[in-house]
C-alpha cells in the first residue's frame, strides 16, 4: 500500500467583484493531471471540517480549494465570523456564485489539472452548489449535500436571496448527485421529494440517494448528527461518482 | 438542521468576551446548527458589537428546555425590574414635589 504525498497552502484570489479572498488549496503530489474539486463551505463557515475535506480530497488524487465566503465578514475564529454573518442575515447569492466562479477559474488555470471541475457543499454550501451548477455551464460534475431551503417559500425570498433554487432547476448543466439524511427537517424528505420531482420534470442526469436513521450532517464526525455507516457510504458514493464524471 | 432561524435584536450594554468587556449593539438568537454543545441543533444567543471585529462576541448555546427556563428567569425578572423602576420614578417625583411645595 503506498499513500499518496499532499502539499496545501493558503492563497488569495480575486473574488466577486475583484474582493480578494482566502482559499486553501490541497494538491496532489505528482505531474498529474489531476481532476479538481472545488469546495463550497456550509454555514456554521470556513471550519475546520471543509478544511480537513479538502485535504481529504487532494489525497484522493484531486486538486482541491476550498475559498472563504465570509472573508468580507471579518477574520479571526471562523466560529466568530459565521456569527457576525448569522447577524447580518447571510451573504447574498450572488456573490457566493462569484467567489465560486473565481475558484473554478483558479482551478481550471493549474498547470496540471486534467480540464475537469467537480464542485461540493453541505448544508447552505450544497445550496450553494445547486444554485451555482444551475447558472454556469463550467462544472462537470456537482454534489449536493442535504441542501437546505433549496425549496423556499416566497416570504423567504430578499434581496441576498431573490429566487428559491429550485426554480432554477431548468439550468443545470451537469450531472447532479445528493444525499440526504431521512431524518433531516432542513431539508424535510418532502422538500428533498420535490426538488427531485423538478429534476425528473426538466430531465436531468442526476441520482439521489436519501439514508435512514441519519439527519443533517452525518458526514461530520466532529459532531453528535454523526453517523458511521451512513457517512462512509456516503463518502463511497461521492468518489465513484466524481471518479466517473471527473476522470 | 440549516433551519434559518435567527432573531436579531438591538442591543446596548456591555457584554464579556474571553477576558474583556466591550460595547454591544445586537443581541442574535437563533436555533440552528450547535457548534460546540454536543447536541444536535441549539439555541445560540450572540452578544456582539457590528462596529467590532467578529472576536467581539460572547455566546451561548443552550437546550431547546434550558432557552426555554432562561425565557421564563427573564421575564420574571424584568417584571420584577419594571415594578421597582415604577416605584423609584414615584418616589422620585414625590420628592420633586415636595420641594416644589416647600420652596
Amino acid at each position: 500500500m503506498t499513500y499518496r504525498g499532499l502539499t496545501a497552502e493558503l492563497i488569495t484570489i480575486n473574488g466577486d467583484g475583484g474582493d480578494p479572498i482566502s482559499a486553501y488549496v490541497a494538491r496532489p503530489t505528482g505531474d498529474g493531471p489531476f481532476p479538481g474539486v472545488v469546495l463550497i463551505h456550509h454555514l456554521p463557515g470556513w471550519s475546520e471540517w471543509y478544511i480537513e475535506a479538502t485535504r481529504r480530497f487532494a489525497h484522493h488524487g484531486y486538486i482541491a480549494i476550498c475559498h472563504n465566503l465570509y472573508e468580507r465578514n471579518g477574520l479571526g475564529d471562523p466560529d466568530d465570523v459565521a456569527a457576525k454573518v448569522r447577524a447580518e442575515g447571510g451573504v447574498p447569492d450572488a456573490q457566493v456564485v462569484g467567489d465560486t466562479e473565481a475558484a473554478v477559474k483558479w482551478m481550471r488555470g493549474q498547470a496540471n489539472h486534467n480540464g475537469k471541475v467537480g464542485l461540493i457543499g453541505s448544508c447552505s454550501g450544497g445550496r450553494h452548489a445547486f444554485i451555482y451548477a444551475c447558472q454556469k455551464q463550467d462544472i462537470d460534475a456537482c454534489v449536493e449535500l442535504w441542501g437546505g431551503r433549496v425549496v423556499m417559500p416566497a416570504e423567504d425570498l430578499n434581496d441576498k436571496t431573490p429566487t428559491a433554487p429550485i426554480d432554477m432547476t431548468a439550468g443545470l448543466s451537469c450531472p447532479l448527485l445528493g444525499i440526504f439524511g431521512n431524518e433531516d427537517r432542513a431539508p424535510s424528505p418532502e422538500q428533498v421529494d420535490q426538488h427531485e420531482a423538478e429534476l425528473e420534470k426538466h430531465g436531468k442526469d442526476y441520482a439521489f440517494h436519501r439514508y435512514d436513521d441519519a439527519g443533517h450532517g452525518f458526514f461530520y464526525y466532529h459532531r453528535p448528527m454523526y453517523r458511521v455507516d451512513q457517512a462512509l457510504d456516503g463518502w463511497a458514493k461521492t468518489f465513484a461518482f466524481f471518479g466517473k464524471h471527473l476522470g | 438542521m440549516c433551519t434559518s432561524i435567527v432573531e436579531i435584536a438591538a442591543a446596548e450594554g456591555k457584554a464579556k468576551g474571553g477576558a474583556e468587556w466591550f460595547d454591544v449593539n445586537r443581541a442574535v438568537v437563533s436555533y440552528d446548527h450547535a457548534r460546540h454543545a454536543l447536541l444536535d441543533d441549539a439555541i445560540t444567543i450572540d452578544f456582539i458589537n457590528t462596529e467590532l471585529e467578529a472576536g467581539a462576541r460572547a455566546a451561548v448555546e443552550l437546550t431547546l428546555d434550558s432557552a426555554k427556563a432562561l425565557q421564563a428567569a427573564l421575564a420574571a425578572a424584568i417584571a420584577e425590574a419594571d415594578e421597582e423602576e415604577a416605584e423609584r420614578a414615584a418616589a422620585i417625583e414625590a420628592m420633586r414635589l415636595a420641594k416644589v411645595a416647600a420652596a
